[in-house]
């Protein structure tokens, strides 16, 4: 059940999609967000879903990595749904009532405009760690941070504790596995039993998660002090973050594609 | 006797329908049977891990079976936990595992959870305690103060305090001082002779599976590549070099002398038994025997005399 999760995970590649500066990927994945809320016609959404369509097909990720990444959130996504649909009135008879459920066609057209919305949020910035690895990323979110560092806000610092954190996740991952069925081989009801007995039997694998969490940070900061970390001040990188000529022009046609989806929505409000 | 332990045809794919597929073990067969002391070799990534998690049912074979006392254990899938209780499995640095207060409680976590009474867990809590030679004292302790190898102990007295009918250890001495290595692996056996449980034993030690197995599994490349008594085991040195694996360090000496011509056994893995055949052979040459092996037969050996 652990290793459903995909938060961090990276499938390298050489795509233009996986070669594009981290620094501006970023920007332009905040700004795709942005996008799917400014673009709220059906036209400007449903480009907005080809231009990912095309970004996945181009970083050959497979399809089936969206379907994964939207599992967890699929509680929300339905939820999210329900709601606009029972919950948007408008002019006009409804579609459906039942007692004081009354179903109008904007609250349809709202419920599905809603679900793609967080569906392509979902996959957008799915794309971003898909094809970033998360070592890469802290250091664009350290760049792009770095102009805080002047009212004396700790981005180095809040990079390395993003970066230690994303690298001890599968670790982690791993270790709980080991332990849960070291426990499950004395008996403890993790897989069978009712819901109130697996809960009461999770405290013997958080206990050892926690302690063994411990001694592993404790061993890191000994193994960092050892060669002599003593943080962002004066540190050099082994690879410099520099856009070339390709960059620029990945950012120039991502700009563009999100300047027409804007334009559908201004041109076409309600098509 | 019966087999207490049966395994057909046992394949497992780890990701099975993931990009990531990765066969962990491919059709193995072995039987083993009640009161044995097997030991498992097998170089990193041979499967020999993923092949015991299966012995009490932690992971599920992608096909194949698997008998325990002659009952399929995947037959019932919500009666799995009785299969828990019957093979007792010590993973590797088995110490991470301790979470209660006192290792009292720690040992008796498993007895508890097979729902036995209060005075049933503290017969097998002292027991066990005893058996891996874990202090009294020690038991009201909490097991976070304890060194590494008393943990060790602690963590493997938790299994046996569930008195299994198997007892599966992956690699019980690993990180133990030389000393620490001997006493938990002959209080195991120890255990194993008093109790007449069924142990299986993974090691990368070749002397202590030589010193402690009555027979040895060999995986290789997913599979079963030899099973036999430790004799014939490591009689066939030249395959498990072949292997990635090694012999106990006598028996090299030994295979090392048969090579420049000396007639002397090539089975021979423990010291003490080293000594009885080089005694042997002594006697054998004081009485005028010749220790020399036909040339014909080894046409690397070329010393006239020894």
């Amino acid at each position: 059940m652990l290793r459903d999760i995909t938060i961090g995970q990276h499938f390298p590649g050489d795509s233009p999609v996986h070669q594009f500066d981290p620094r501006l990927k970023l920007v332009m994945v905040l700004l795709y967000i942005v996008l799917l809320f400014a673009a709220s016609n059906p036209l400007g959404l449903t480009l907005a879903l080809v231009f990912l369509a095309a970004m996945y097909k181009v970083s050959r990720i497979p399809l089936k990595m969206i379907l994964r990444s939207l599992k967890p959130i699929l509680p929300i996504l339905v939820f999210t749904a329900v709601l606009n649909l029972f919950f948007v009135s408008g002019e006009g008879a409804p579609l459906f009532e039942l007692g004081f459920l009354k179903i109008y066609a904007e609250g349809v057209r709202y419920a599905v405009l809603m679900g793609v919305r967080v569906i392509a949020l979902i996959a957008g910035s799915s794309l971003l760690t898909y094809t970033t690895s998360p070592i890469v990323l802290t250091d664009a979110i350290e760049a792009l941070l770095r102009p805080l560092g002047k009212l004396h806000f700790p981005v180095h610092e809040l990079a390395m504790m993003m970066s230690i954190a994303l690298r001890f996740i599968p670790t982690l991952i791993e270790e709980t596995d080991k332990i849960m069925n070291a426990q499950k081989a004395r008996g403890a009801m993790l897989d069978t039993g009712k819901l109130p007995d697996r809960v009461k039997a999770l405290v013997p694998v958080l206990i050892p998660l926690f302690i063994s969490a411990f001694r592993r940070a404790d061993e890191l900061a000994m193994a960092m002090e050892c060669r002599c970390y003593r943080g962002g001040e004066g540190r050099t990188r082994l690879k410099v973050l520099r856009c070339t000529r390709e960059d620029y022009l990945r950012l120039a046609f991502c700009l563009v594609c999100y300047g027409v989806i804007l334009a559908t929505r201004l041109l076409f409000p309600n098509f | 006797m019966a087999s207490i332990i049966k395994v057909e045809h046992l394949k497992y794919v780890y990701n099975a329908g993931m990009p990531g597929e990765v066969t962990a073990l491919e059709d193995v067969n072995f039987e083993v049977e009640e009161g044995d002391f097997v030991g498992i070799i097998g170089s990193t990534g041979s499967g020999k891990s993923t092949l015991i998690s299966h012995m009490n049912g932690l992971n599920r074979p992608t096909s194949g079976k698997i008998f325990i006392d002659g009952r399929d254990i995947w037959e019932d899938p919500s009666r799995i936990r009785e299969f828990r209780f019957m093979t007792g499995l010590v993973f590797q640095y088995p110490e991470y595992q301790l979470f209660e207060e006192t290792c009292y409680k720690d040992i008796a976590f498993g007895p508890k959870n097979m729902g036995l009474d209060e005075k049933e867990v503290d017969r097998r809590v002292r027991e066990a305690a005893a058996f891996v030679g874990l202090d009294e004292k020690l038991l009201e302790r909490s097991p976070f103060e304890l060194s590494g190898g008393q943990k060790r102990r602690v963590a493997v007295a938790g299994v046996m305090a569930m008195e299994p009918r198997i007892l599966v250890l992956d690699e019980p001495a690993a990180g133990l001082d030389p000393e620490g290595r001997d006493t938990i692996l002959s209080q195991v056996k120890e255990y194993h002779k008093k109790t007449g449980t069924t142990v299986l034993l993974v090691s990368h030690s070749m002397e202590d599976i030589a010193r402690y197995a009555d027979k040895v599994l060999v995986m290789a490349q997913k599979q079963v590549a030899m099973y036999d008594t430790v004799e014939h085991v490591f009689a066939r040195a030249e395959e498990l070099l072949a292997l990635g694996l090694s012999v106990p360090q006598v028996t090299k000496i030994f295979l090392k002398l048969r090579e420049m011509g000396l007639d002397l056994p090539s089975d021979v893995y423990t010291i003490p038994y080293a000594v009885k055949t080089l005694l042997a052979a002594k006697a054998r040459r004081d009485a005028g025997e010749s220790l020399i092996l036909p040339r014909a037969a080894h046409p690397k050996g070329g010393k006239e005399k020894c």
